[in-house]
């Protein structure tokens, strides 16, 4: 249930999406195995929200938002947007589809033809979608250099001859340039200086309220995803443990994973600092080649039971707008004294990878 | 909005202009070694090009040979005609220096047109083994690692042979050319396509390709109008070497006797008639011929060099 917007209207649902990367050996490239990236994902974005995606690297938050737009082939799964379906679209329905759905890239450096001009990159998918002529193009390409803060007179400039932040609006003008309804954001402020991140998140909530755009949001930088989402999903080792709206899951987080990776946000207050308690959990990411039997956190939670390694809890809805994937929940009554007993135990350090 | 603003828009640079102050020609400015080479191979080049103005005779007009001038050396008169020659005569009385402006422009238009075709089709496979991988990148690139195991004059050989059998006799001289051509563009695409391969292996999973691929581009327009553009550093490189080893297996193969006709010779030719000769104290008929090949693939070969350091941003 989206906070702050009125209306309730999904714009993209995404059910049990799969996406597994064959493993291939000897000289046949037979299949040995599944790298399971994204497994049995669900979520849905209403229109004119901010859905954010968090987790540690490698979690599959961004090939899960390259296969909603049908970057990669999903293993299976159903994504609907604006009530069509994606995931087996052919070449061209899917074609069509493409002015709707539109990405902002990580990486302005690569996501930038170093051999084209601002410009051509600005108009390609005019090129592709539309019929204008070179003048309606050029007058559409300098709209949409003004919309996102760039300087008409380097239309003609080359990549190179940016910095990161004119490079990510640049990015984003090609993403706008044919009135996108949604855009996933794939790290778009990872690579940029913190003085600049601001400056491009403001850019992109500036955009969304002015064209009524629809947000995924993927970043592992906690805090600003506190300041840009409505709703929050929490990836773990290819699923989501959490989805819930902004305040309930920063001010009350469920899952054990949940908790540990907010306790890992950084606090600018030392005062605040000196007294908070970090949940550090022990271990590894297990491969997503070979994910654990039972719960996926079932290895690090500190909060362990007998049931998580043998039953993968289902994600369900525990309160309205609210779901988690964790037996604890689900299993209310025993949840106390487990928790007290594990915190007890203590647990060996370690870190929760925050950067990539 | 768009009213009068895109008239103040400046016009790009001229290109001469960016050309001028690339670091490109900064490098080459610097380098003494490329400067000479650039210099021996555009005289050599312009020399075959308007060989019919620069040469004193036209070695190939019965009319204007005269067979009394038979091997004059170089620089003397000849005993008979008291005529004399530069680089001396061969055999018939044709004049060395015209016959090696003559033989270059087939050298040098064989070596061009046989580089275009390995060019061509090497970066086109390999733009299509990188970009779609799968069975069509298994299929060519294995092809290529076949091919790569035979000597590349041997392939050439082959494939001249082959074309010799099923073109009928009376057009096997005219199209002995064309046939040098294919043979020896057909044996040089691997290296072309194996850099092209592995470039567009690491451009393709760049973000801008997913922009495109996102945007709704085709394959096709992708490959041509992202990738290619990308991966054309290398494969400029590599084709300014294989220009002087065209040059050398055009040579080779006329030397063995496979390549150009008599009737045209090339370098490769000249050297076959001169080496004749040799033993028998007529030195130059084999001597400047020789030379002109070693400095013209020489000066690729080293203007090859130059180029691969200067647009290797590594080395920058």
């Amino acid at each position: 249930m989206p906070d702050g917007t009125g209306t309730l209207n999904p714009l993209v649902e995404v059910r049990g999406l799969k996406m597994y990367f064959p493993i291939t050996a000897g000289v046949f490239r037979k299949k040995v195995g599944d790298v399971k990236a994204v497994d049995d994902v669900s979520f849905t974005i209403y229109e004119g929200e901010t859905l954010g995606l968090v987790g540690e690297s490698g979690c599959g938050k961004s090939t899960c938002g390259r296969a909603v737009l049908r970057l990669y082939e999903p293993t299976a799964g159903s994504i609907r947007i604006a009530g069509t379906e994606i995931a087996t679209a052919g070449f061209d329905s899917l074609r069509a589809m493409r002015p709707a759905m539109q990405m902002v890239f990580q990486d302005p450096q690569a996501s930038l033809n170093p051999r084209m001009t601002v410009a051509g990159i600005i108009g390609e998918p005019l090129d592709e979608h539309t019929t204008l002529t070179r003048k309606e193009k050029l007058a559409r390409i300098y709209e949409l250099m003004d919309q996102v803060g760039l300087n008409r007179d380097f239309a003609n400039r080359y990549p190179h001859e940016f910095s990161g932040g004119q490079r990510q609006r640049i990015g984003i003008a090609r993403a706008l340039a044919l009135n996108p309804r949604f855009i996933v954001c794939d790290e778009p402020i990872a690579a940029l200086d913190v003085s600049i991140q601001a400056q491009v998140v403001n850019l992109l909530e500036e955009l969304q309220d002015r064209l009524g755009l629809t947000y995924l949001f993927i970043s592992h930088d906690l805090s600003m995803v506190r300041h840009i989402a409505d709703r929050v999903a929490v990836m773990y080792l290819g699923k989501i443990v959490e989805l819930a709206p902004r305040e309930s899951l920063y001010g009350s987080p469920q899952h054990p994973y949940t908790q540990a990776l907010l306790s890992a946000v950084p606090e600018p207050d030392p005062m605040v600092e000196a007294t908070r308690r970090r949940i550090i959990i022990g271990g590894d990411v297990p491969s997503p080649a070979n994910p654990p039997k039972g719960c996926n956190f079932c290895t690090r939670c500190p909060k362990v039971m007998d049931i998580c390694r043998e039953i993968d809890p289902e994600f369900r809805e525990i309160a309205p707008g609210r779901h988690v994937a964790c037996h604890l929940v689900t299993q209310a009554s025993q949840t106390a004294g487990q928790a007290a007993a594990s915190e007890a135990s203590g647990t060996t350090e370690i870190r929760i990878q925050q950067g990539e | 909005m768009t009213d009068a603003r895109p008239a103040s828009v400046p016009p790009p640079p001229g290109r001469l202009r960016r050309a001028w102050q690339s670091d490109f020609l900064w490098s080459f400015r610097r380098a003494p070694v490329a400067m000479v080479s650039f210099l021996v191979v555009t005289v050599l080049v312009l020399a075959a090009v308007f060989a019919p103005l620069v040469a004193p005779h036209d070695p190939f007009n019965p009319a204007t040979l005269n067979l009394m001038n038979g091997f004059t050396p170089p620089g003397q008169p000849n005993a008979f005609t008291g005529e004399s020659f530069w680089l001396g005569t061969d055999d018939q009385g044709r004049d060395v220096f015209s016959t090696i402006l003559y033989g270059m422009r087939i050298s040098l238009f064989v070596g061009f047109s046989a580089v275009l075709l390995a060019m061509v089709l090497g970066v086109l496979l390999g733009l299509l083994a990188g970009y779609l991988g799968g069975w069509t990148e298994t299929v060519i690139m294995r092809v290529a690692d076949v091919q790569l195991t035979f000597p590349a004059i041997l392939v050439a050989m082959l494939i001249f042979g082959i074309a010799k059998g099923i073109t009928p006799p009376e057009y096997r001289d005219q199209m002995a050319i064309w046939v040098l051509i294919l043979a020896i563009g057909l044996s040089d695409w691997v290296q072309f396509a194996r850099v092209v391969r592995g470039a567009t292996l690491v451009e393709k999973n760049k973000e801008y390709v997913q922009a495109a691929r996102l945007v709704g581009r085709s394959p096709f327009a992708i490959m041509t109008r992202h990738i290619l553009p990308n991966v054309l550093n290398p494969v400029l490189v590599i084709a300014t070497i294989s220009l002087a080893l065209a040059i050398i297996a055009e040579a080779t193969l006329s030397f063995l006797g496979v390549g150009a006709p008599p009737t045209k010779p090339s370098l490769g030719t000249l050297i076959r008639i001169g080496q004749e000769f040799m033993f028998s104290g007529e030195w130059w008929i084999l001597f400047f011929p020789a030379l002109t090949l070693l400095a013209l693939a020489l000066s690729i070969n080293l203007l090859g060099d130059w180029l691969r350091d200067a647009l290797n941003p590594r080395l920058r």
